[in-house]
This record gives structure tokens, sequence and C-alpha cells, in this order.
């Protein structure tokens, strides 16, 4: 099966996002968002979309999902916003992405000990 | 400069090395924008290759630790010896990509211009996964350490002592961009440089942490993550109250 890639030519891409390049300014997509599905694939979907619900039947980052589709994260993103807008992926948010000055030590603390253990 | 050429395949594994199999060049391209997959030997080749071992289901938080250093300083190496997962490389667009698409007529080679960048990850616990990205350094790529930089921990800057100044960008911005971090030196075997000699080098704040770390290692670069995340704990605890004048 052919997969879009990155060699192809831009248009390409264009065409799978319906010429979308932003995921729009409410897009919630961090790189490390973890994203889950909520349905499984439907008939007719797009298949990059029915590709995406499979990847993430377990909770799979959003740079995860580009990796796997072999596409432009950005692209990834505004697959995922159509996703999430019909309800059938979830999105669970980094806790740090905002509030960078206010991380929580005790997180911090979690991290360490999650290292530690490796 | 003080970066002196060596030939690196004429370097030695340092010591703590567990038996790197393969010579530190080998596994350095100096290729193109995207460093090429490593050589299958390394030490992460039996955590994970072909399908992503997923997360556990209650997994809702994650972290982001940036690896930036110049071509073939061992950004993918130390990403890898760590990482529990090997994905292809992905890739971000051009900033300026969106502009260009946006305007059907302007469609040009250079919308389709992108910046490969690789990752790993680590599950930390049942909550939290950190994901480490390796980011080219140099001025040209930086656009995308930008983005990966918001909501960042901190970073890692990965220095050759023999290209010294692959450093130089990355650290400016870094300040700039007011993302803690601490220094890397991957021991390519080289001349023994001093901690001074490469603080004065890079014109670093007595504050950061500089280590040595030999990016083959997977215990090596466990550590650097600890520093840095030790050296985040410093910068975040909470101070002490000001004794009242």
């Amino acid at each position: 099966m052919s997969r879009p890639g990155r060699d192809d030519a831009p248009d390409r891409l264009y065409t799978l996002t319906g010429g979308r390049t932003k995921a729009g300014p409410d897009a919630p997509f961090d790189l490390v968002t973890l994203v889950v599905a909520e349905s499984g694939p439907a008939p007719g979907m797009q298949s990059e979309h029915a590709t995406i619900l499979r990847l993430c039947e377990a909770p799979t980052a959003v740079v995860e999902l580009a990796a796997e589709l072999r596409l432009p994260v950005g692209i990834t993103r505004v697959l995922l916003t159509d996703l999430l807008a019909a309800g059938r992926i979830s999105a669970r948010h980094p806790r740090t992405a905002t509030a960078q000055s206010l991380l929580d030590p005790d997180m911090l603390e979690q991290v360490l000990v999650g290292l530690r253990n490796l | 400069m003080d970066s002196v050429t060596s030939d690196p395949a004429a370097s030695e594994s340092p010591a703590e090395s567990p038996a790197a199999p393969q010579g530190p060049a080998a596994s350095h391209s100096h290729a193109a924008a995207s460093e090429s997959p490593a050589t299958s030997e390394d030490p992460a080749e039996d955590v994970a290759s072909g399908p992503l071992r997923t997360l556990r289901t209650d997994a809702d938080n994650g972290l982001k630790i940036v690896v930036v250093g110049g071509f073939g300083v061992g950004k993918t190496t130390l990403v890898r010896s760590v990482s529990e997962i090997r994905p292809p490389n992905t890739e971000e667009a051009m900033a300026q990509a969106g502009a260009v698409v946006d305007d059907l007529t302007g469609v040009t080679g250079k919308s389709a211009t992108t910046v490969a960048f690789d990752f790993g990850r680590i599950s930390l616990d049942e909550h939290n996964a950190l994901y480490l990205f390796g980011a080219p350094g140099q001025e040209r790529f930086w656009f995308l350490c930008d983005r990966l930089f918001s909501g960042t921990l901190g970073a890692v800057v990965l220095v050759d002592t023999r290209r010294i100044d692959d450093s130089w960008y990355a650290i400016d911005r870094l300040e700039h961009h007011g993302t803690p971090f601490i220094v890397a030196r991957n021991d390519f075997g080289g001349p023994a440089h001093t901690p001074e000699q490469i603080r004065d080098a890079l014109d670093l704040d007595p504050r950061v942490p500089l280590i040595d770390c030999d990016a083959r290692s997977r215990a090596s670069s466990k550590q650097v993550l600890i520093t840095l995340v030790e050296h985040l704990k410093t910068l975040y605890a909470p101070r002490p109250p000001e004794p009242a004048l």
C-alpha cells in the first residue's frame, strides 16, 4: 500500500487536508498531546483518519502518529482536528505546555524517580 | 578556537561504555537535514524495532526534553540509547510553508521543504511519558527548535569539543528563550579539555551544569537526563524566604 511520504509533491499533502495547512487557532495538539481513539474506523472514512484511529487505540502522542503516518506534523494536526471535532478521538494535553514557569516540583520528582528506575 | 581537528575514527571508546560495538564516527552522519539512522548495532537495538510499543491506558501527560546540537554530535544516538521505541524520523514543514500553500497561485517547491527530526520515548510511570527530541541546532533550522521548545521541560545541548562553535547559536537561543538547559560533552576521544576550557569556549553561565557523556551508553545518557531534571528542580525549588531586614 502506498502512503504519502516526504518525497511526494506538496499537492499530495494539500489534498489530504482539503487544502488546510493549519489546524486552527484553538487546535490543542502539542507534539506530545496523547491521543486516544474513541471509536474504530468507519466505512467510507478517509484512509488517513482510519489509520489514525487504528494507531491510537492506546494513548499515542501526536509526534508518534505523524511518524507512523509518515506525514509532517502540521498535516497530522489537521487530520486530528477533524477527528476531534467528530468526537472520534479524545486528547490528553500535557500539563506543562502552557505554564512553564509553574512547573510542579512534585511532577519533576516523579520524572526523576522514573528516570532513575530505568 | 580551541576545537581541534582529529580523525573521529581514531576515537577510543570511553571506559564506561558497555562494549561499544562501533566507532563513534560510524553512527554520525553529516549528510542532510535528517541524521541518517544510526547503525543497527547501538545499545537500543533490542529495545523496539517494528511496531510501536504502546503506552499504558492511563498515560495522560506527555513531557518533552529537547536534545540540541550540530550534525554528527550524537543527538540521534543519545535519544536511541534511552528510548523504548524506535520510530521512523518525522518531520515538520518549514515555517513559511503554510503561507505559501495558502496561496494556490504561489505553490512552489518551497512549500515541500521539511526538516526531519527524531524522537524517542520513555514511559516514566503510569501517567507520565517523556519524549525526547533531537533537533539540529544550526541557525537555519531554528524555527523547528522554537516550536519544540514551547512547553518543554528543558534542553540538553550536546557538544563535540572538536566543533564547539556548532553550539554557540543553540545556547544563545536557549538563553534568549528562557529554556533551562545543561551542556553535555559527548566524548569522541579527542584531546581532553578541562571543564573550564569548555565553559570558557561556550561562554557558559556558571550555574549551567556541564557534564561528560557517552551518547552510545544507556547509563550515561540516562545520567544526562537525570542531571537536567535535577538542575530543573533547583531552578524551580521554592526559594527560602528572604531574611527580614
